[in-house]
């Protein structure tokens, strides 16, 4: 029977040849990922239903990496971290990634890529939303809450249905101007906020195929934002170099058959596309940044496991290489790898850290910051009637702080060419 | 479990993401301190904007200043309840707040994964556009075996969506109190 490449990892997990979309089927998870706001929470569960002197199912297979409430004064966000460092040292947790020390990592979703957990054909489940940005290396990734994380914790499964799959192909050649994050809210324009809930996302076509591992961490990441249980892309050579300098485990390739069913397909000219924005309070609400041009905005921010990877701000800094903002703009590098890359990767003979600051950004330490909006005094958080035009996520009411402030999710050029000028700026006006 | 759940309506509109049901930056309180608990009933929903709050109307306070609980016990929504972030403290806050049921038209996987497997509140689906239909303040009445909801108010019935294979674990209790009544994992 033909299946999905989604499918194919499935039955693989499930110990079958084949699993239908719509069944319900027991899972054995690869790796199980936790932060800082939902690990202590799990540990809890965890201790509650398999007893307080209870060992994880395997301690290689489970990652802490703390990265929402990392620089706050916050006490108790402190306290949560005190936790995630106790539970790993009872438990001879490995991946533990320690705030304050030089194991820190910052964001969750760039750090296991840039550690080597994702890994082609595994199966990885987190107590994020955004646990779905993984696929992009061809294997599945998806969110879950803390008390299905406990589970996992004590188990080592966790009982999925197995989702039927959307395809996405993108063809022609990227032009200059466009980004992965137009593609994805081009996407969610067409399908809505809920177009894509309980299947899989699967992005398919030669612009995918031509983008760096970065960009397409970008499309699955915002599958979740379509309501996807997972978003993913085969993995191919661009895919299996990444992987290979990063780990030395086994992996296995896998491809949707030619004739495998779909619930739907959906197919873009790239050429076609223009740079476009997801207006206030939906990452629905899709508009071309041509026909918003010239609204005012308050703060650009460029950050985020969405908007905040090297490739993201390679972006920005081609826009911003000599010029001045006009409103604040925060930088906020995914991880800590991407922080030191900001000083050594250069465009056009400056590093990337010259050219924003000589722009006048601000530059922030690697964690989820204001994305989220966070404590009270996380650098970024939206404040009031702020506009923002940010590279991160999600928009609806609140999500950067303030719940009377509005937010433009958009490409790291689009944010980076409006913080020039003030207002909502095509790219296309600097490049 | 209860057979009939009985009280007021709260009524929500579309897109009910988990950011407006616990805002992010209170979730850093302990979900299993008592007293730090009480704060998820305080600030739950508090993310909606005012005007969005206590439909057809608006600007009804889900809780009352000063309160940790919500005089509302049944939740009305639109599609897509629950998107965004995985986080399980909302339906736990809505659940400390006091709620025992959200009806909505669509759900978010992870948030409808939650509810039903941490035992919170249950999520009845209807292809009715209930939160048209009913007022904040309506006092509902939810039959669990006949999956029915009477509008004692407005005198008026509606069918619910059958709950299928999760109405056991919601039975139960949530995914551990089932997976121990079907010896899928060992008894305390």
């Amino acid at each position: 029977m033909a299946q999905t490449i989604t499918q194919k990892i499935l039955s693989k997990a499930a110990n079958r040849t084949f699993v239908d979309a719509g069944e319900s089927v027991w899972l054995n998870v690869d790796i199980l990922l936790t932060h800082d706001v939902c690990g202590p929470p799990t540990f809890d569960i965890f201790k509650e239903e398999f007893g307080s002197e209870a060992k994880v199912w395997d301690p290689k297979k489970i990652v802490v990496l703390p990265d929402h409430y990392i620089f706050t004064a916050n006490e108790h966000a402190h306290r949560n971290i005190d936790l995630l460092r106790q539970f790993a040292q009872e438990q001879g947790l490995e991946n533990y990634y320690d705030v304050g020390t030089d194991r820190y990592k910052g964001v969750c979703h760039v750090a296991l890529a840039e550690e080597g957990f994702n890994l082609p054909g595994t199966v990885l489940f987190g107590t994020d939303s955004h646990t779905c940005t993984s696929g992009a290396f061809g294997m599945f990734g998806s969110g879950i809450g803390n008390t299905d994380a406990a589970f996992i914790l004590g188990t080592g499964k966790l009982w999925e249905k197995v989702p039927e799959s959307m395809k996405f192909t993108f063809d022609g050649p990227m032009p200059e101007y466009l980004t992965a994050k137009d593609l994805i809210l081009q996407i969610l324009g067409d399908i809505t906020t809920d177009g894509a809930t309980y299947r899989a996302m699967e992005f398919d076509g030669e612009a995918i195929f031509s983008l760096p591992m970065e960009e397409r961490m970008t499309l699955t990441n915002m599958a979740i934002e379509a309501g996807g249980m997972n978003g993913i892309i085969a993995a191919d050579e661009v895919t299996e170099r990444y992987v290979r300098a990063k780990s030395s485990k086994p992996y296995e390739l896998f491809i949707s058959d030619p004739d495998a069913k779909y619930h739907s397909k959906y197919s873009y000219d790239v050429r076609k596309l223009e740079p476009v924005v997801a207006q206030p309070h939906s990452p629905d609400n899709r508009a071309t940044v041509r026909s918003v041009q010239g609204t005012k905005i308050t703060k650009s921010y460029i950050g985020s496991c969405t908007g905040g990877k090297l490739t993201d701000f390679v972006m920005a800094a081609k826009i911003l290489k000599g010029q001045k903002v006009a409103v604040t703009t925060n930088i906020v590098p995914a991880t800590v790898k991407v922080a030191l890359d900001l000083e050594c990767e250069r465009y056009d003979g400056q590093t990337l850290k010259q050219i924003f600051e000589d722009a006048g950004c601000s530059i922030a330490l690697p964690s989820c910051a204001a994305c989220l909006g966070g404590p009270a005094d996380t650098v970024g958080r939206s404040v009031d009637n702020d506009v923002v035009v940010s590279t991160t996520n999600r928009n609806f009411p609140g999500r950067m702080g303030s719940k009377h402030a509005g937010v433009y999710l958009a490409s790291p050029l689009t944010a980076a060419a409006s913080a020039i000028t003030g207002k909502l700026t095509d790219p296309r006006d600097f490049l | 479990m209860e057979k009939v759940i009985q009280g007021k309506a709260y009524v929500l509109g579309k897109n009910i993401d988990t950011d407006q049901i616990i805002p992010a930056e209170h979730l850093v309180y302990s979900l299993s301190n008592p007293d730090e608990v009480k704060l998820y009933g305080k600030y739950a929903l508090s993310g909606v904007p005012p005007e969005q709050g206590g439909l057809p109307v608006g600007n009804i306070p889900f809780i009352q200043e000063g309160s940790f609980e919500s005089d509302f016990t049944i939740i009305i929504g639109g599609p897509n309840f629950g998107c965004g972030s995985s986080r399980e403290h909302a339906p736990f806050a809505l659940k400390v707040a006091g709620i025992k049921a959200i009806i909505a038209e669509s759900y978010a996987r992870i948030f409808y994964r939650n509810s039903v497997d941490g035992g919170f509140v249950i999520p009845y689906e209807t292809s009715e556009h209930l939160n048209q239909l009913i007022n904040t303040g309506d006092d509902l009445k939810i039959d669990v075996e006949s999956n029915t909801l009477e509008n004692l108010t407005s005198k008026v019935t509606y069918t619910l969506n059958p709950l299928g294979d999760v109405f056991s674990i919601i039975e139960a209790g949530g995914i551990f109190a089932y997976a121990r009544q079907e010896n899928l994992m060992a008894q305390r």
